[in-house]
């Protein structure tokens, strides 16, 4: 298990959401079924892109989708949609088919997983590989495999 | 030199962004102290400093700032972290 592994609470592969809206409901309901958060913060991630522009697809095809520390978070985490479909947020990294979902208790707790969440999103190899995987067994093992320097 | 590279939150994606940034930062060979910020914080925390980068969403909110602010497209593309960098250091 890697620190990534363990803050990964909730895996979803091979998702059909109709629009960004229904990608980042799955991605929030991943973070209430791993216990991080309360469906206001689902709430809170959708305002967020509605108020500010779809600036949290920072990457080709890949969204990170978080709102603030607040009361709605239980716990940190992130949780992990895989998209069969892949959906539009009116970025210039359009279409996105990797959802990933972010909650953090305060500023600081969660660098050490963001540093290895970093440096698997920037291997084209890497993504490529996971965007690939089928289920969320074979997610949590490619993870672990680049954890360990493996792959 | 001194940079903010700034979010919507200041949790997330800004954290990736700074440690891209600080990445780019050592392949040119540059000393620098990154900062990450959210939106709002950020014209505090801009004060002083030598560059902002933010996402091409942010940008026009952060023009109005007396420093250099500049946009990434793809925040996990060292190669464009550096290029960008590169005309301010």
């Amino acid at each position: 298990m890697t620190a990534l592994n363990d803050a990964l609470g909730d895996i979803a592969v091979a998702a059909t959401p109709a629009d960004w809206r229904a990608a980042i409901t799955l991605a929030g309901d991943g973070l209430v079924r791993g216990g991080c958060t309360t469906h206001e913060y689902t709430e809170q991630m959708i305002a967020a892109i509605e108020e500010l522009g779809p600036y949290i697809v920072i990457a080709p095809g890949f969204a990170l989708a978080h709102s603030r520390p607040s009361e709605a978070v239980l716990a940190t985490g992130l949780s992990w949609v895989q998209l069969a479909s892949p959906v539009e947020f009116g970025s210039a990294n359009d279409p996105v088919d990797l959802v990933v979902g972010l909650a953090a208790k305060d500023h600081d707790g969660h660098i050490a997983v963001m540093s290895q969440l970093a440096g698997i999103l920037a291997s084209p190899e890497h993504m490529e590989s996971l965007k690939a995987a089928d289920s969320e067994a074979r997610v949590r093992e490619i993870i672990t495999s680049i954890e360990n320097g493996t792959t | 030199m001194r940079i903010v590279a700034v979010c919507g939150m200041g949790i997330g994606t800004s954290v990736l962004l700074k440690m891209n940034i600080e990445k780019a930062l050592d392949e040119l060979g540059v000393d620098g102290v990154v900062d990450a910020a959210d939106i709002t914080a950020a014209k505090g925390v801009a004060q002083g400093a030598d560059l902002v980068v933010t996402s091409e969403e942010l940008l026009s909110q952060l023009e109005s700032l007396p420093v250099d602010v500049v946009a990434v497209k793809n925040f996990m593309d060292l190669a464009e972290i550096t290029d960008t960098l590169d005309e301010y250091v």
